[in-house]
């Protein structure tokens, strides 16, 4: 009876609302497939940048320069005369690359890191989650920019930076999913077998909480394309002229008139962050039971 | 049928012989993705003023559903599909959402089961009270206020000016129950629904609750609707009971004749298959228990609902049968007994079926188990770096030996220990002191290696049938997986076979190992469970509540199971319950803990029979039984109060604070555990004298 | 109680002690020459300053030493010079604050009171077309590079509709009001000058917006989420028992629990709004601390970066503890815990 408990307002609707079996999978998964068909598209664009852009991306040509869009530059030229839409589709490889990358590398290490924390407990515990909080208390951007200001700039020195302020998170989501684990009768009784604590982690814990993981990991990866997109922006990330999209944000922005230079850059970002974000949402729904029954 | 008065504006006045409440026909739905859920399908029962009905049923059954009907309160995707629920002369299902509103907490007032989440927890008991007096505007702050503080001193809250300004947790679930029933009361109504009011506390908590209903009942002459499981709480409050089944009532009548003579095969099996604490055949061991589990809600059968289960179908039942009135006040859903036919007796039955008396080897005498002082303290987290540390005293020094082929029963409340004490035997944990020695072994420091090999002579079967199992395996990658573990199988193919071997073992099919666990039901995953614990061929099965969490007929098809098992393959059970009657029904030996200490070991008749100590007695007395004259003579020793802190747990014995027959001596000196009797153990300075 | 602040406090202490040994740490992880990386080209080439500084900070000491210099010139508000403008850093951080401040709060404020209402109108009416808006309003906030939709906001409402002013806290041909807050919008107001007042105001709502839209679209998320949990709870049900309104079961039940986890997040998000300006501030050239982080980080200005740094690490553990403290009102139970 509980589970009918679930939710919300009382109303005995004198219809009862029923859905097809296709209506029901379009409201549930119609905007996650929606999400992943923009993060393929955006994969493919990037795999096959070369093929597919009708310019080289750093084509100058002082002539053509600001040319608004139209047949023969489907997104206009910039200062220089470079064709925007040939920067675009060179500029989602550095993006999705360096999203993508340092998510995974972050995920991997605070994982790591705050399931081994929850598991040794006690001291070790304490040790590793303060340590996550203090990294917690910087705010990531500001971190960011002072590891990249003291590296130097470039891709590679970018994402290290931001590979130190972005794991912290995953610790702790790590830590606290292990933790809920742990306490699982199932988990118990794999102790009972004999598992060590090793075994147990891998075997049993880790498929159970690799879930949430998993969505976290998807939203994230939007946040960190605008996060390192923000950084290029700021001149902290890639070297010029590498096509990148923040990059060619900032490049144009002084441009009111040639709006094309920095409108369209952004609406790359736009469109990949909001794929993550449909794709993150569909896997949290159909992962949580609870969802899936409404 | 009387037509609904509507329209005229005042309701009709209360008349002392028509029903106050009368619910026809009622059908609710519930529209999942699945398909149309039919909760309630046709219920038909009514209410006299100051009556007392209970509604019984196993979970799905429709009661709730019935209950939150009537209230008007149904979750989103509920309807009410058809039927009038008629309060008072007028039908609820044709008001307006301001009509209901006025008629809940004011007329009609809901107490639900888990008291635990049913109050606000941001908000201080005394706004939650008064807030429930003011609504209906029949109250001002300030005597809403009185009126609060008096009726938690009614529901036998102390000094309730004091208490009323706390926050809901700073009370234990049994206050925020009377808390619960305080609000339910503000506003004398005229109906009391109680959804399983007492499922979540313990069992000396619960009798006074239901001590506590029936005052109510009797001083402010509301009738109450209880709705439960257990046939032995409605037997304790209830003038009159309805079965439900399937959505469907299936039997109604008087407490004391339904509980009797069940006119219907379900109510007779519900109370068949629970053990009743008042009627033990040493030696009868077995439970009587219906085949199956209850059918699918999406899909109800075509015929009769419960034929597929039941023992005494006939052809006719292929028919689905009208609640047949048999003239006595009585009414029945079934063709068996049409015109007032009893049920036979339910021991004719077992002999029946299963043929098997007890041919149980006695317990050989040599020692497998041996706990010596044995302790677990587990350190709170703190709320922060600085705050002190605290401990909760789960278990406290318990000294117990098992033999090999004896079944030992465990019981105490909540927060008693057992559960901890359970984990320490299986080494989940690893105890602060003591010592626990497993098959002449010391185990208790022993390491993870050091003790792998005795894994296979000990396992463990766990509560939660739903959490036991690892939601991303399948049964037979669960039971295999011990197998592969201490390569007892040689191959994948002697694997395979043995998991089937097992499967069958606890009857299930061997296709069930090709399943994942959320496709089984509570009692078949209870099954898996024990077979993963016996892919090992254990000597010990430490066994933690695997019951409670059941419904009954499946609590005594899964005892059955144990208990062939027990016979077949030697085993030795330590054996974890709340339940008493259960726990009197299969063990030898039972060893009773409070706050982590043991007060009783006795075998399990002299336990019942003649108890030493007077927790032991108070805890006996507040079991309910399913039989309304039973009920009635009872002599109770209820215990007041609640069991304190197990953070700070009381001086000298620990159970003094709530006993009856306390002296100063109790606060100061620690009674010791004590042979009475000849294997009779108590730790009391003054045993047997309640 | 007592123990809850105190220890809540003591640990807030011990944290920020801490955060300042990472920003050492960074500090002298810089490769190069540290005289060369702390104290710029220009200055570097004097022997004079350069001894006078390697004196100051112990630089040929062992490093635990080092940080023990570092501690005390800190608790004298030493921060260093900054190279690019030459001043003490604490000084520079005084100027640059106040606009920041402002502008944050000011989206703060924006953030919450519509963040709020809408995620608990899109929770009620579930699946209505106030929640998709809901839906669709956070989803743009969270998606948008704030630096891009600086770009269109501007684009837009300054270079096209000219309905907005252009970058900066006022006019360049006006004079700031005379300094008693730093807030202009407070400093104008006091001063009576209100046609100033106005301009300020005017030049505040595009960044403002700018800034809020990913806070508020958090806060939307969040507190939505958080509303459709606490409707599903059991006390919800008993309150509807109780014959409340649902207006009254909404206001006086549901909300006080969902706002539980929006409160930490609004901390959160405040902290994230007075550290995050800076990019909002570069593009409406805002001159506040974002700006000046900005400018210290593109000329390799470490005493300036690493004392903004600091800075922010200490506002963000300053507003975690508010948030903890507001937790004592808030929920009863974690005083108990």
């Amino acid at each position: 009876m509980s589970e009918l408990a679930a939710a919300a307002p009382v109303a005995a609707p004198a219809e009862p609302r029923r859905l097809t079996a296709a209506q029901r999978w379009r409201r549930r998964y119609g905007l996650a497939t929606l999400g992943g068909a923009i993060i393929v598209l955006w994969i493919i664009v990037a795999i096959a940048a070369p093929l597919l852009a009708p310019y080289p991306p750093d084509l100058v040509d002082v002539t053509r320069r600001l040319k608004p869009p139209s047949s023969e530059y489907w997104f206009g030229t910039d200062m220089l005369g470079r064709d925007v839409f040939s920067r675009l589709l060179f500029g989602a490889r550095v993006s999705l690359f360096a999203g993508i990358v340092v998510v995974i590398l972050g995920a991997a290490f605070g994982t790591l890191l705050g399931g081994i924390a929850a598991y040794a407990g006690h001291r070790a515990e304490e040790a590793l989650m303060r340590f996550t909080d203090l990294m917690l208390c910087f705010p990531p951007i500001i971190l960011a920019m002072a590891i990249a200001a003291a590296m130097g700039i470039g891709t590679l020195n970018t994402m290290a930076a931001m590979l130190v302020v972005w794991w912290p998170k995953f610790a702790r989501l790590a830590r606290s999913l292990v933790l809920v684990q742990r306490g699982q009768e199932y988990v118990e009784a794999a102790h009972v077998i004999g598992y060590g604590p090793g075994r147990v982690l891998l075997k049993h814990i880790l498929p159970n909480s690799i879930g949430p993981l998993i969505v976290l990991v998807t939203l994230d990866v939007g946040h960190a394309i605008i996060v390192f997109a923000g950084l290029s922006f700021l001149g902290l990330g890639v070297v010029p002229p590498t096509p990148e999209w923040g990059a060619m944000v900032s490049e144009n922005r002084q441009l009111v008139e040639q709006w094309w230079g920095a409108t369209f850059p952004g609406l790359a970002i736009l469109s990949v962050v909001m794929g993550f974000n449909f794709l993150g949402d569909g896997i949290r729904d159909w992962l949580d039971p609870r969802a899936r029954r409404r | 049928m009387r037509d609904v008065a509507d329209g005229a504006g005042a309701p009709p006045k209360p008349d002392r012989d028509a029903p106050i409440l009368e619910v026809r026909d009622l059908r609710t739905y519930i529209d999942t993705d699945a398909g149309v859920v039919r909760a309630v399908d046709g219920v038909s029962f009514s209410v006299m003023p100051g009556e007392t009905l209970g509604i019984v049923g196993e979970s799905g059954s429709g009661k709730s559903v019935t209950a939150l009907s009537i209230m008007k309160l149904l979750p989103e995707q509920g309807r009410i599909a058809g039927g009038e629920i008629v309060f008072r002369g007028r039908d609820i299902l044709g008001m307006t959402g301001d009509e209901v509103r006025s008629l809940r907490g004011s007329r009609i007032a809901m107490v639900f089961q888990d008291p635990m989440t049913s109050l606000n927890p941001v908000r201080r008991v005394s706004d939650q009270l008064v807030e429930a007096a003011i609504v209906h505007g029949r109250h001002d702050k300030a005597s809403a206020l009185r009126r609060a503080i008096a009726l938690l001193g009614r529901m036998g809250i102390s000094s309730p000016e004091r208490q009323i300004n706390s926050y809901p947790h700073q009370f234990s679930g049994g206050m925020r129950q009377r808390v619960m029933l305080a609000m339910g009361f503000s506003n004398d109504p005229l109906l009391l629904l109680a959804d399983e009011p007492t499922t979540a506390l313990d069992v000396t908590i619960q009798a006074q609750i239901l001590d506590l209903l029936r005052e109510l009942n009797s001083d402010f002459g509301a009738a109450i609707i209880l709705i439960s499981h257990d046939l032995g709480v409605i037997a304790n409050v209830c003038r009159r009971v309805v079965v439900m089944y399937a959505g469907e009532e299936v039997e109604e009548g008087t407490t004391e004749a339904l509980l009797a003579s069940p006119r219907h095969p379900y109510t007779w099996a519900l109370l068949n298959a629970a053990p009743r604490l008042d009627r033990y055949t040493p030696g009868q061991r077995r439970l009587t228990t219906i085949e199956g589990t209850p059918p699918d809600p999406l899909n109800w059968p075509k015929g009769c609902r419960f034929a597929p289960r039941c023992p005494f179908k006939i052809e006719k039942c292929a028919e689905h049968p009208p609640l047949l009135p048999s003239g006595d006040g009585r009414s029945s859903r079934c063709w068996v007994t049409q015109g007032g036919r009893s049920l036979p007796p339910a021991a004719a039955q077992v002999a029946a079926t299963s043929g098997l008396v007890w041919s149980r080897p006695a317990a050989t005498g040599e020692t497998i188990l041996e706990l010596e002082g044995l302790v677990k303290h587990f350190s709170v987290p703190k709320p922060s770096l600085f705050a002190p540390r605290q401990a909760v005293h789960a278990v406290d020094g318990v000294d117990l030996t098992v033999r090999k082929g004896e079944t030992v029963g465990l019981v105490g409340e909540s927060g008693s220990g057992k559960s901890t004490l359970a984990r320490l035997i299986v080494r989940i944990h690893e105890p602060d002191a003591g010592t626990i020695r497993f098959a002449g072994q010391d185990i208790t420091h022993a390491s993870g290696a050091a003790i792998r090999p005795l894994r296979r002579r000990m396992q463990m079967i766990f509560q939660d049938p739903y959490a036991s199992l690892n939601p991303r395996m399948t049964a037979g990658d669960i039971v295999a997986e011990p197998l592969r573990f201490h390569g007892i199988t040689a191959d994948e193919a002697a694997t395979s076979a043995r998991v089937g071997e097992l499967l069958g073992l606890v009857g299930l099919s061997p296709s069930a190992a090709a399943k994942y666990p959320h496709e089984f039901s509570g009692g078949q995953r209870q099954r898996i469970s024990i077979a993963r614990a016996l892919a090992v061929s254990p000597d010990l099965i430490v066994a933690d509540e695997p019951i409670s969490s059941l419904d009954v007929n499946i609590q005594a098809q899964i005892i059955n199971l144990l208990i062939d098992l027990q016979e077949r393959l030697s085993l030795t059970y330590l054996f974890i319950a709340h339940d008493l009657a259960v726990v009197r029904h299969v063990s030898d030996r039972i060893v009773v803990l409070y706050l982590g200490k043991v007060m009783e070991i006795a075998s399990s008749g002299n336990l019942f029979d003649q108890p030493l100590h007077p927790y032991t007695r108070s805890l006996i007395s507040a079991v309910p039984i399913p039989d309304a004259a039973v009920e009635r003579q009872r002599q109770r020793m209820h215990l007041q109060g609640e069991p304190p802190s197990a953070l700070a747990p009381p001086s000298g014995c620990r159970f003094r604070t709530r006993c009856p027959i306390a002296a100063p001596r109790c606060a100061s000196e620690m009674p010791p555990l004590v042979e009475h009797r000849p294997g009779q153990w108590a730790a009391c300075h003054f045993p047997g004298q309640v | 109680m007592l123990r809850y602040l105190t220890s809540r406090t003591l640990a807030t202490i011990v944290m920020a002690l801490l955060s300042t040994l990472i920003v050492f740490l960074i500090a002298s992880l810089v490769p190069g020459d540290p005289v060369l990386a702390q104290l710029g080209d220009l200055a570097a080439s004097n022997p004079e300053i350069v001894k006078a500084y390697r004196a100051k900070w112990g630089l040929d000491l062992p490093l635990y030493e080092q940080y023990w210099i570092f501690l005390k010139n800190l608790a004298n508000g030493d921060l260093g010079i900054s190279i690019s403008t030459q001043r003490p850093v604490l000084a520079d951080i005084r100027q640059f604050a106040p606009a920041t401040v402002e502008l944050g709060t000011i989206a703060f404020i924006l953030s919450m009171a519509i963040g709020i209402p809408l995620g608990v109108a899109a929770a009620v009416g579930r699946d209505s077309w106030i929640d998709h808006w809901a839906r669709f309003v956070s989803l743009i906030g969270v998606s948008s590079p704030v630096f891009w939709l600086a770009f269109i906001m501007l684009t837009i409402f300054y270079g096209w509709l000219q309905i907005m002013p252009g970058p900066g806290r006022i006019d360049p041909i006006e004079l700031p009001p005379p300094t008693v807050t730093g807030s202009f919008l407070v400093d104008s107001a006091l001063a009576g000058k209100w046609e100033l007042l106005h301009t300020v105001a005017a030049h505040l709502v595009l960044p403002s917006i700018v800034l809020c839209a990913a806070t508020l679209g958090l806060i939307t998320r969040t507190t939505r989420a958080s509303m459709l949990e606490t409707l599903g709870q059991d006390y919800v049900r008993v309150a509807r028992a109780k014959g409340l309104r649902e207006r009254a079961v909404i206001v006086a039940h549901a909300l006080p629990n969902a706002l539980i986890p929006v409160v930490t997040l609004a901390g959160l998000a405040y902290a994230n709004l007075l550290t995050g300006t800076v990019m909002t501030e570069t593009i409406f050239s805002w001159p506040g601390l974002g700006l000046y982080t900005f400018r210290a980080a593109l000329a390799l200005d470490i005493p300036s970066i690493m004392g903004m740094t600091l800075v922010f690490a200490v506002v963000y553990l300053l507003i975690n503890w508010l948030v903890d403290m507001s937790y004592a009102v808030l929920d009863p139970r974690v005083l108990k815990r």
